[in-house]
């Protein structure tokens, strides 16, 4: 794995590398090269499975993180390819060229953290949402409490508990340590 | 007497219907030769809780789609504002079916990333579980298959010997669906008494069906006609759909991640996986039937194996307070659908950043789906769909 991560040291700016397993690496990239990256390691490095397309919301920093997972079956090893891009009018370059089923992650990015992907098949059709109107509802900022609470009117005599509270109280008091 | 060559069976349909420039479907819903045919969400040819759209010229597929989304209960979200220890009950939900898989990753990445190691005791524990767990799973989905093309009897032969199944993880969980065995740091109990016995009087229940749904449904000729040639996988298109498991075993990719990438103590039980080559329906199945008499084996020597003493449960942190180090993982296992993965993103609280499940079903029941459902006769898709093993709330979690 050292060889390849060299290799594509030489080709791309990689800013961080971090060996999670011996089968398993993460490295970051900027936004432009990306896609270069995972389409690289899927020519010349052998990971032709792709497994996922990830976004964590890192809503304190402004940005959306990327995260391409592959994997080489000869090698059996994982590498996951990061990338940062900016929450506002947040896009990214379209992988769907690449494998069948990265329109499909792309799509459903679309709808839950509308990232766009210009150019990626049905990615403006709805996928798990139907005549949503709100914000994108996987955006950290979007308040489940109050959308169900909006949305769901509760019922009459019903009561809900703060989970952690709960346990706090009920089931652990005696040997609760903060 | 040219055209009759379309309704020659196995006769080359690729270039119909016409294409786009684009690459889209040409067709014209006006013209009247078309028919748009909502199969599910409730419907007995359609894999729990989903939809497809198809677009029919005649009874043949000319375009179909896939819809979800009708048990989306945002289980991603939720786990964002609950603990780890909370997340446990709600991520076994993820499929409903065969909810084990979905402890056993969520677990490992938790241990990952918090450099705690199960005990040597609960990995063997952990195994019979997931095993358990495979082979009910597809005591359904054998028969099923045949249930698809009107053989209901494999069905209810199943459903009893999944039954002994499921007696046996009452006994050692005491649950039968949902058991939230499986807590980062081991196993919730140990084998209760006698359990081994009773395990192996199951397993040969479970070779006595292999039995009997080989004679019934793998040599029937009725399934043989509807189920030889028909959903054929090519093989190109292993890798270019991300397709894993037994749909890829069928089309003869040796493929599996216990095999591949050996958890727990998968390395010290002797087994084959199971690979053939036709790709067809009839071969997924048959894999299925042969994975379903390997699971059965492996249940025996796990069993045989299981160390008699020491703890199943690695101390723990407070689960109120268990802040997981900041960091990112990805942990795989062998679901009896193929590759089944979590992504697992720590800030470095007590509450995940971002778990996000990856299921066989995400690329088997969308992509994959649309694309082998087109010139299928609208009375294979029910088939067609089944010989996928698609598990629909793992796609909308």
């Amino acid at each position: 794995m050292q060889n390849i991560i060299t290799n594509i040291q030489r080709h791309f700016n990689i800013s961080e590398k971090v060996e999670q397993r011996k089968d398993l690496f993460f490295v970051s990239t900027i936004k432009e090269q990306a896609v270069p990256l995972v389409t690289h390691l899927r020519d010349y490095e052998g990971f032709s499975y792709f497994i996922m397309l990830s976004v964590v919301d890192w809503i304190e920093e402004g940005e959306f993180q990327l995260t391409y997972l592959l994997n080489n079956p000869e090698k059996k090893m994982d590498i996951g390819v990061r990338t940062r891009i900016s929450r506002e009018n947040a896009s990214m370059e379209s992988a769907h060229h690449l494998w069948e089923h990265v329109a499909t992650f792309q799509r459903e990015i679309k709808e839950m953290y509308g990232i766009d992907f210009p150019g990626s098949p049905r990615v403006d059709e709805e996928f798990i949402l139907e005549g949503w109107d709100d914000i994108p509802p996987m955006r950290r900022e979007f308040d489940t409490k109050k959308y169900s609470e909006e949305t769901y009117f509760p019922r009459p005599g019903s009561k809900s508990y703060d989970p952690r509270e709960y346990m706090k109280n009920k089931l652990y008091s005696d040997d609760y340590e903060e | 007497m040219k055209n009759n060559k379309i309704f020659e069976k196995n006769s080359d349909r690729s270039k119909f219907p016409e294409k786009n420039a684009d690459g889209t479907n040409k067709i014209d819903l006006s013209s009247e030769k078309y028919t748009k045919v909502w199969q599910g969400p409730n419907h007995p040819g359609v894999t729990g809780n989903m939809s497809l759209e198809l677009t029919l010229c005649g009874d043949e597929v000319v375009d179909a789609k896939t819809h979800v989304g009708y048990l989306h209960r945002g289980f991603e979200k939720l786990f964002e504002r609950r603990l780890y220890m909370q997340v446990m009950p709600t991520c076994i939900r993820m499929c409903v079916p065969e909810s084990d898989t979905n402890e056993y990753c969520f677990a490992e990445a938790v241990e990952e990333l918090s450099g705690i190691e199960a005990p040597e005791k609960a990995k063997w524990l952990r195994m019979l579980a997931l095993e358990m767990s495979r082979l009910q799973m597809l005591l359904r989905v054998v028969p099923g298959q045949g249930g698809t093309f009107g053989l209901g009897i494999g069905v209810q032969w199943g459903m009893y010997v999944r039954e002994l199944i499921l007696d046996l993880f009452e006994e050692l969980t005491g649950g039968r669906i949902y058991h939230m065995y499986m807590l980062p740091g081991g196993v919730r109990g140990d084998l209760p008494e006698g359990f081994k016995e009773r395990a192996q009087k199951a397993m040969e229940e479970v070779y006595r069906f292999a039995k009997r749904i080989d004679d019934v449904m793998f040599n029937n000729a009725v399934f043989k006609k509807r189920a030889i040639g028909t959903g054929y996988i090519d093989p190109s298109w292993i890798d270019k759909f991300g397709i894993v498991g037994p749909n890829a075993r069928a089309a003869g990719y040796n493929r599996d991640v216990r095999k591949d990438y050996p958890y727990l103590r998968y390395d010290e039980l002797d087994w084959e996986v199971p690979v053939l080559e036709n790709s067809d329906i009839y071969t997924r199945a048959r894999i299925r039937w042969m994975d379903m008499q390997v699971t059965a084996d492996l249940i025996s020597q796990i069993l045989e194996k299981m160390p008699e003493e020491g703890s199943f449960k690695a101390p723990t942190p407070n689960a109120l307070n268990w802040r997981i180090p900041k960091g990112e993982t990805y942990v795989r296992a062998e679901a009896s659908r193929g590759e089944y993965g979590y992504y697992v993103v720590s800030d470095g609280t007590a509450y995940p950043r971002r778990i996000n499940l990856r299921g066989p079903s995400y690329t088997h029941a969308v992509a994959l789906l649309e694309k082998l459902l087109i010139n299928a006769n609208i009375a294979d898709v029910p088939g067609i769909m089944v010989s996928l093993q698609t598990c629909p709330p793992e796609i909308e979690r």
